[in-house]
């Protein structure tokens, strides 16, 4: 059975490729791909001063109807707790690599550690997850994770209802670009899993009609701090 | 249970553009749904490109790292097999629809599924998927919220991004009240949309098998990507311990840094917002972290047709945003049902007949539904030149029907009036002839400098236009008189 299907599959290879080769034979034998020319005359960097980056990220997050608040590095405690509490979180998933000093007292944290991860149904009954990440992208306002430090797994951002986000403010990067060039390295080294969010789920199916949270966390909020 | 109209891609005649249109503009509900949403769409889309002031550029990227894609697409696609299987993921190679459904439903199979989830995918509708895993005993279930909707409803999509942009609310909640036992449910889409994710989190949870389409594919790292807004694409990809995603061949981009190109193009283009709520890129499979099994299906059925054709190859650069839709004023009218294919608009209008072959009715007419306008063109992130190819595809449909029609062919009143055209223009004794002999039998058409109506069958023609009489004197014949004085 193994055996048969096999010859099926190579077959089916090796034809769609002469396929191709007959269908481009305008292309030069001698023709490399990197000889076809690609005009690459947009923009690649923002020079905008690091503030105004700032917050431009926090306007375009906030237009995505998330909630952004900054504070200082000092204050992340104090914030984090206030919003669990303004939002009556209880029991938020924190993944590994998330800094102790950032978790309030008042909470129950549900770890995912990599002995005891926590199963699906722990993930849907939370109340919220508590997060870092690996970038900000300040024209699109997308904060970027790459399942690095303080990010974990990707269901761990996903099931949970609740979705609190702390960017530093030397995470934010200026255009998209930059943030492709900066996660590079975690896909190319490491075939880490990249997720853009860019404010909570969102659907216009019904008549155009914008609803925020769909499927995954229906409430986004970020934390600026610097 | 799915009723399908028969589209492009199923068996049996398919019926023609003019035909469908004249359905479609007779329903004044859809014509205000989908006039409705267009205008909104296209307005918000304009905004969204303003804002960049390199989008021309980024088109250009666009447009020249597809092409390089294209002319080097063996190579591109042997790198990504390769990728792939270095990051832990299976790869597999298909002709057509067939071989592709047939791979899906044993992979299904293989897991003991009973059910799988699906990530919307215009090319697993394109294959009928859904309806072979059906006969396969498998059921897949849609969780595109759209695509959720009209699969309920038993209906085909009308639109590539909202497929459901013919439905309004009130029809919405009756289904849902029907066929999810929703109590209580006000017609509020907020309220519409809870009761599809509470419905739809236990598929996920409970999903051993999950299937995608793919935005991209990156030639280099093996990495593939889903775009989307509603978070059905990362449940479908991360929760189900197998993933199989269904991607044509040309979705492959050369590297992970142009993602910077079409990453701002798509999500701009496609929803008009700066991004779009979810992105997901993944690389294999992760130890620990999502599916356990990565299968990728790399889909030919008619595209290496597309690339054998200098002029149509163009095609292949879609990236399924659809905007030439929302500022096509044929599909503003008729909408995507008239097109009676998976890709409706002006990219289906050149995609279809491609992917079918030309030399069928129904699809043959496809490139006569557009007014030629160019408004596609210009919206088009990748420009695709869509009136350019509509046009060599009208010559296509057309070349097929003189050679290929045999005696029948020869003797069509259409073909024989092109062909004595043809010599007459080509003969300037002839030509002069023509003009004489057309001066003297027009005098009962010319009214006031126009002729209104053509007899016979050439009325057609002058049904939506003026012609031109032969005038008093035409200017070969000024030209002489000139000379000879």
């Amino acid at each position: 059975m193994v055996e048969v299907e096999k010859r099926f599959v190579t077959s089916a290879r090796e034809e769609i490729l002469q396929r191709i080769r007959r269908a481009t034979y305008d292309v030069p034998k001698e023709e490399r791909p990197e000889d076809v020319p690609v005009e690459c005359g947009y923009r690649k960097k923002d020079d905008a001063p690091r503030e105004e980056m700032i917050e431009h990220f926090a306007e375009n997050v906030t237009e995505y109807e998330a909630t952004v608040r900054r504070v200082s590095e000092a204050g992340l405690k104090e914030a984090i707790t206030q919003t669990c509490q303004e939002r009556d979180i209880r029991r938020l998933v924190v993944p590994p690599g998330v800094p102790e000093g950032w978790l309030p007292d008042s909470v129950e944290a549900l770890r995912d550690d990599t002995g005891t991860l926590l199963t699906n149904q722990e993930l849907d009954e939370s109340d919220g997850v508590l997060t870092g990440c690996a970038l900000g992208i300040a024209q699109t306002g997308t904060i970027v994770l790459d399942a690095g430090e303080g990010q974990g797994r990707r269901a761990l951002t996903l099931l949970p209802d609740y979705h609190l986000c702390v960017v530093r403010e030397e995470q934010i990067v200026g255009l998209v670009p930059q943030a492709f060039a900066w996660l590079a390295d975690a896909v190319k080294r490491e075939g880490r899993a990249v997720t853009f969010i860019s404010g909570p789920s969102a659907t216009s199916d019904i008549e155009l009609d914008r609803v925020e949270g769909v499927h995954g966390p229906r409430t986004l909020e970020v934390i600026i701090a610097g | 249970m799915t009723i399908e109209a028969p589209d492009a891609f199923s068996k049996g005649r398919t019926p023609t553009f003019e035909e469908s249109a004249r359905e479609s503009l007779a329903n004044a509900q859809l014509r205000r749904n989908i006039g409705k949403a267009t205008q909104a769409i296209r307005t918000r889309r304009a905004q969204a490109v303003e804002e960049l002031p390199d989008w021309e550029e980024l088109r250009q990227a666009g447009y020249d790292l597809k092409t390089r894609v294209m002319r080097h697409l063996d190579e591109y696609l042997l790198q990504l097999e390769e990728s792939v299987h270095k990051a832990g993921g299976h790869v597999h190679w298909v002709r057509d629809a067939t071989e592709a459904n047939r791979i899906i439903a044993d992979i299904a199979k293989n897991h003991e599924a009973k059910e799988v989830v699906k990530v919307k995918s215009i090319a697993t509708d394109e294959i009928k998927l859904n309806e072979f895993l059906e006969e396969e005993g498998i059921k897949a279930v849609e969780t595109d919220l759209a695509e959720f909707i009209i699969q309920l409803a038993g209906e085909i999509s009308s639109h590539i991004l909202v497929p459901a942009i013919h439905k309004n609310r009130a029809e919405i909640r009756e289904l849902f009240i029907k066929k999810l036992g929703a109590e209580d449910l006000s017609d509020e889409p907020s309220d519409l949309t809870n009761a599809a994710r509470l419905y739809l989190r236990e598929k996920f949870l409970q999903a051993k098998v999950g299937i995608s389409g793919a935005n991209f594919a990156v030639a280099e790292t093996g990495t593939v990507c889903v775009v989307e807004s509603e978070g059905n694409g990362r449940m479908c990809t991360t929760l189900p311990p197998v993933l199989v995603m269904l991607m044509g061949i040309e979705k492959i981009i050369p590297t992970w840094q142009d993602f910077e190109v079409f990453m701002q193009l798509l999500p701009r283009s496609s929803t008009a917002e700066r991004m779009n709520p979810y992105t997901s890129f993944w690389t294999g499979v992760s130890e620990g972290d999502g599916p356990k099994e990565f299968h990728l299906v790399l889909m030919d059925n008619g595209r290496t047709e597309i690339l054998a054709d200098d002029i149509g190859r163009q095609t292949l650069n879609c990236i399924r945003c659809s905007a030439c839709l929302n500022v096509c004023p044929v599909y503003e009218r008729t909408g995507g049902h008239a097109y009676n294919s998976v890709y409706p608009g002006p990219i289906g209008a050149i995609l279809t007949p491609q992917l079918v072959g030309i030399g069928r009715p129904g699809t043959d007419s496809l490139p006569y539904a557009s007014s030629l306008c160019g408004a596609c063109y210009d919206v088009c992130p990748v420009k695709i030149n869509i009136p350019e190819v509509l046009i060599h595809l009208r010559g296509r449909v057309v070349r097929h029907r003189q050679d290929g029609g045999g005696l029948k062919g020869k003797l069509d009143p259409e073909n024989v009036a092109m062909r004595t055209m043809a010599r007459t223009f080509s003969d300037r004794r002839l030509y002069e002839a023509a003009q004489k002999a057309a001066r003297i039998s027009q005098w009962p058409l010319a009214r006031s400098g126009a002729i209104h109506r053509l007899p016979g069958k050439l009325a057609g023609w002058t049904e939506a236009r003026d012609l031109k009489p032969i005038p008093e004197q035409t200017f070969r014949e000024w030209w002489k008189s000139r000379n000879g004085s």
